[in-house]
């Protein structure tokens, strides 16, 4: 799996952060999603759908064809 | 079919249980899922009802939150929000790029680090206002004891608004979310909150303290490329919207909320006996209350297709998120308040680009707040028969007027017996 962002679209909601806190993080600077981890190890991809599905403004986006 | 569905005369409003969304809604979803909604100005738009049409629509970039193009399915007056300086910081009736502008400065405030970081000094306030009910001995009206006043110092901490001032903006607060405020009057209030705000932040220009005004104010003196200096009015806008957003909403489901957790007592015992439980309790409640309880307006900048039904460029738009929140095509029994029911992408919070700023502040209020009430009166109960507390169905934020709450207080002979209850 491997986890894609369309930064431009990020407004900070947070879903992120607070549902898959090991894959993302928001900035400091203008609260906008940090990928901790690109590719997730299997025990973190449910997490990360999870997280992709909540995005209020589809900025995370998981190709799941890729070998974790 | 659907296009000749007989226009509706008015929003659905009528509940017949405090907890549910009037249930002409569950009708219309399976019936008129994208209907015809006669508004009170003469004009006819739309009423979306269904989950995936609500979630589509607030996503779509063709439709616009500017509310001076849209017509009121309340009736409400628009305050004439095109005045520059009614609109002045207002990101929540504006569109990208406007919108982003604004969105981008605010959202490193309000990330869920920062506000988990709130934590400590939220427990503190919460246990304050428990220590004054204990003191004070019941009954209690929770409303003006606990939900109101909580988020209200937590949001003006967080902004350096003065507590002091609170009697003043609670009441402008009030006046500018009851449904049958007129004209005059909600211009009054809207005007004394403005004035309020820019002397604030004149203040805050003169004596900075370590709060989000001035933040935002010295955030300018390093201001990056385009992000053009704020004025007084959009500092004073931008304050405004979070002093109000920020208190009423989670002081309403404070209170509703526990209304509810009471009238679910096994539900509301499993959760305080799984600490861990607490989040998922409250995304549930957040559906299951939905007290943003009109919907979200918005208006078409085009022609655009939805579910099959063509609106018109210039057509309002009512996202109706309490519908949403209760839909069975994807939630399972929306009708059954489940505090363990998994994520849900309930759209409480709105979706897409205006999805709330203030949600984790939102969140943590929350999850420190219901559990450390009911520690603290564990025979917390309505001191009212159930018909007796004043709902708000009058109001655009749903919730309780009042709570009329008792519980069992110490006597002198059971004193001994209970662990100082300031423990928890
Ligand atoms: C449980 C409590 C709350 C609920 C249910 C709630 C609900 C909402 C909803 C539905 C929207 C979207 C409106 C739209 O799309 O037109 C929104 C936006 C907003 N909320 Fe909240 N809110 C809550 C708490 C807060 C708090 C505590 C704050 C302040 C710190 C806040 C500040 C805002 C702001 C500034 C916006 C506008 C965001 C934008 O336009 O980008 N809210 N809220
Ligand atoms: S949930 Fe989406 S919009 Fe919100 S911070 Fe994460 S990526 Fe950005």
């Amino acid at each position: 799996m491997k986890i894609r962002i369309e930064h431009d679209r990020c407004r900070g909601a947070g879903q992120c952060a607070l549902n898959a806190p090991e894959l993302f993080d928001q900035s400091d600077d203008d609260g906008t999603v940090i990928v901790l981890d690109e590719e997730p190890s299997p025990e973190l991809q449910d997490s990360a759908r999870l997280a992709a599905a909540l995005c209020p403004n589809a900025v995370i986006r998981i190709i799941e064809s890729c070998e974790a | 079919m659907r296009a000749t569905e007989p226009a509706l005369s008015t929003l659905p409003t009528h509940r017949s249980c405090p907890f549910d969304p009037p249930q002409e809604y569950d009708r219309l979803r399976e019936q008129a899922p994208v209907s015809r909604l006669a508004f009170p100005d003469g004009k006819i738009g739309w009423l979306l009802t269904r989950h995936q049409d609500v979630r589509a629509v607030l996503a779509d970039d063709r439709f616009s939150s500017d509310r001076s193009r849209a017509s009121s399915p309340l009736g409400r007056i628009p305050l004439r929000p095109h005045e520059p300086e009614a609109r002045a910081g207002m990101l929540l009736t504006m569109d990208p790029p406007e919108h982003t502008r604004y969105r981008r400065m605010l959202t490193r405030y309000f990330t869920v680090r920062r506000m988990r970081a709130l934590v400590p000094r939220i427990e503190q306030i919460v246990e304050a206002h428990l220590d004054a009910m204990e003191r004070k001995g019941p009954p209690a009206d929770l409303v003006t004891a606990f939900a109101l006043p909580i988020p209200s110092l937590v949001i003006c901490e967080l902004l350096g608004v003065p507590y002091e001032d609170r009697a003043m903006f609670q009441r402008w607060t009030s006046t500018l979310l009851r449904l049958d405020t007129n004209e005059k009057a909600a211009l009054a209030a809207r005007n004394a909150l403005r004035t309020y705000m820019l002397q604030l932040v004149a203040a805050k220009r003169a004596h900075p303290d370590d709060a989000l005004i001035s933040h935002l104010i010295a955030a300018q003196d390093t201001a990056e490329e385009t992000q053009a200096e704020l004025t007084d009015e959009e500092l004073g806008g931008i304050a405004r919207l979070l002093l109000v957003a920020g208190h009423e909403t989670t002081a309403n489901m404070l209170a509703l909320g526990t209304y509810t957790l009471l009238s679910h007592p096994d539900q509301l015992r499993a959760m305080l006996d799984h600490p861990e439980s607490v989040e998922r309790a409250v995304e549930e409640l957040l559906r299951y209350l939905t007290i943003v309880q009109f919907g979200v307006l918005r208006v078409a900048c085009e022609d655009v297709e939805i579910a099959g039904c063509q609106i018109r460029a210039g057509e309002t738009v009512v996202a109706s998120l309490a519908a949403a929140n209760r839909d069975p095509e994807h939630f399972d029994r929306p009708g059954k308040l489940d505090l363990e029911r998994e994520f849900s992408q309930h759209v409480a919070f709105g979706h897409g680009v205006h999805q709330c700023l203030g949600q984790q502040l939102a969140r943590v209020e929350m999850e420190v707040a219901f559990p450390a009430l009911f520690r603290r009166f564990p025979t917390l109960r309505l001191a009212v028969p159930p018909e007796q507390v004043p709902l708000r169905e009058d109001m655009l934020i749903y919730g309780v007027h009042a709570l009329p709450l008792t519980w069992d207080g110490h006597s002198p002979d059971t004193l001994h017996q209970q662990t100082p209850s300031t423990g928890g």
